[in-house]
């Protein structure tokens, strides 16, 4: 009788439609996205990047070690002494579609030379465009290398 | 308005036709601009529910999102399915968009203000809205496609169901208005709750139907609880599956001038329409068209509010409570109105 009584009266309606007016006046739990942003951690694994040392020689001694570890098989690394007789890469492609992010090849690096950057937005309107080569990727890392730096330190103590 | 052509030197058939012609596009170019701000404005009532921001980019917060909608479907392409109804599947839409326009003829927007001033406006009402399921019934079934029919079908039935109580609340109503006409329902309301509130649905047995009339709507215009017909679980997009472009287009518009026609009936048939809510002098400086178009925004309020809330209902529940529950209740109803009005009104 009474279950009759208040579902006449339309009782959980009433409460459900008084929650949500409730929610309807709380203030957002989204952020205004493109103008605002989230802190990310200093461990962030997003667009990678190749680093130069301070004199602006590249770091990267093509040995290969992310080559070997990457999982998604995304790194391509063709290597030849240079005329000074140090070793360097002479391609240095990765596959931004098949990458997963996972930082193995950060991990890898003897040398820091390539990491994954704090950056992710690089969304592109063709697939070709996210197939990295070596300037672009070394482009990344004289773009972001005050972020990348404060980073890497910032982590420093925890590894 | 026919008045001023005619001592301008017109003839009287001409000067009422340009008269006719004016008056439609008077009311229905600010429903298209209407029904583009309350889409805007529902998809900012769903967001703000659900602890979102909604659209908030595209001009002034987001107030110019439904023309940027608009303009990015009128460049798209109008896809036919080979296997369509081609006729039939062009004109579905149209048949949903102009049945939900010419509803708005009768609607009264302030003593006088009304396009066409039948003495039998809500049997028009009926009539024309009944048609509305037309557009869905012939886009389900020119689509030539699984999904748009059985939307076809659920439309059917369930316009039906619903419709058959809605007609015995507005018998209830007219039963104490005396009249079919709109404006004159209006009239009737004026002090009717205790000589102070101007609305029908003060009343305690009018009250009931206001409520069972309000539900009825969200089903005729297929809202949340009762969007069966466009379900997106089971039916992708219902009859607007095979639709793009602007035939996809014009469903919406019609759709959402559907739902805005549903509010200004609840406003007009048991709120008061364009009087004020309260019988205040003061009150009635305030042009009716305002308190009409305020009304019809809270009622539209409602619909986002319900749709923001509650989940859908399943087929069987849908077809239970429309015949079942606001059936049998409408019904009751009309009979105790009549006895009240037989015992206090011609006794």
């Amino acid at each position: 009788m009474i279950r009759a009584i208040t579902s006449f009266a339309l009782w959980d309606f009433i409460q459900a439609h008084w929650l949500t007016l409730k929610y309807f006046f709380k203030p957002k739990a989204t952020i205004n996205y493109p103008y605002e942003k989230f802190p990310t951690s200093p461990r962030f694994r997003g667009e990678h990047a190749l680093r130069r040392y301070p004199n602006g020689e590249e770091r990267c001694i093509a040995c290969k070690l992310c080559e070997a570890i990457c999982p998604a098989l995304a790194i391509t690394i063709e290597a030849e002494p240079r005329e000074d007789g140090s070793r360097r890469t002479t391609r240095y492609d990765i596959d931004m579609v098949k990458c997963i992010y996972c930082g193995l090849c950060q991990e890898a690096c003897p040398v820091d030379a390539i990491v994954e950057g704090p950056n992710l937005e690089f969304a592109t309107e063709t697939r070709e465009e996210l197939l990295y080569d070596k300037g672009k990727l070394l482009a990344n890392g004289d773009k972001w290398e005050q972020a990348i730096a404060a980073n890497l330190a910032a982590d420093a103590p925890y590894r | 308005m026919t008045a001023f052509f005619v001592t301008h030197g017109m003839e009287y058939g001409w000067a009422w036709f340009l008269a006719t012609i004016i008056g439609i596009l008077v009311i229905a170019l600010p429903l298209m601009l209407a029904v583009a701000m309350i889409i805007y404005a529902e998809r900012k009532i769903w967001a703000a529910m659900a602890l979102r921001r909604g659209p908030n980019v595209v001009g002034p917060w987001g107030l110019l999102q439904s023309f940027a909608d608009g303009l990015k479907v009128f460049l798209k392409e109008t896809i036919i399915p080979t296997s369509a109804n081609k006729g039939l599947f062009l004109i579905a839409p149209i048949v949903t968009f102009t049945v939900a326009l010419i509803v708005w003829a009768v609607i009264p927007f302030q003593p006088g203000v009304v396009l066409a001033d039948v003495n039998v406006g809500l049997l028009y009402i009926l009539a024309a809205s009944s048609l509305g399921v037309y557009g869905v019934i012939v886009a389900g079934w020119a689509s030539n496609s699984k999904y748009p029919f059985f939307s076809a079908l659920r439309a059917a039935a369930q316009m039906v169901s619903y419709e058959v109580s809605i007609g015995f609340v507005l018998i209830t109503v007219v039963l104490y208005a005396g009249t079919f006409n709109l404006s004159g329902i209006v009239l009737m309301q004026k002090g009717f709750g205790l000589g102070i509130v101007n609305a029908f649905g003060f009343h305690l047995l009018l009250f009931p139907m206001w409520v069972v009339f309000l539900i009825s709507s969200m089903a005729e215009t297929f809202r949340t609880p009762f969007d069966l017909v466009e379900a997106e679980s089971e039916l992708v997009a219902g009859h607007q599956t095979e639709y793009s472009s602007m035939s996809f287009a014009l469903f919406w518009l019609g759709e959402y001038a559907n739902v805005l026609l549903m509010c200004a009936l609840n406003a007009i048939l048991f709120w008061g329409g364009w009087l004020p809510p309260i019988d205040w002098a003061p009150l009635y400086v305030i042009p009716g068209i305002i308190w009409l178009f305020a009304k019809i925004l809270f009622f539209f309020f409602v619909f986002g509010w319900v749709k923001a809330t509650v989940p859908r209902y399943r087929y069987d529940q849908l077809m239970r409570l429309g015949w079942k529950i606001f059936l049998p209740l409408s019904l009751l109803f009309v009979v105790l109105v009549s006895g009240w009005l037989m015992l206090t009104r011609f006794a």
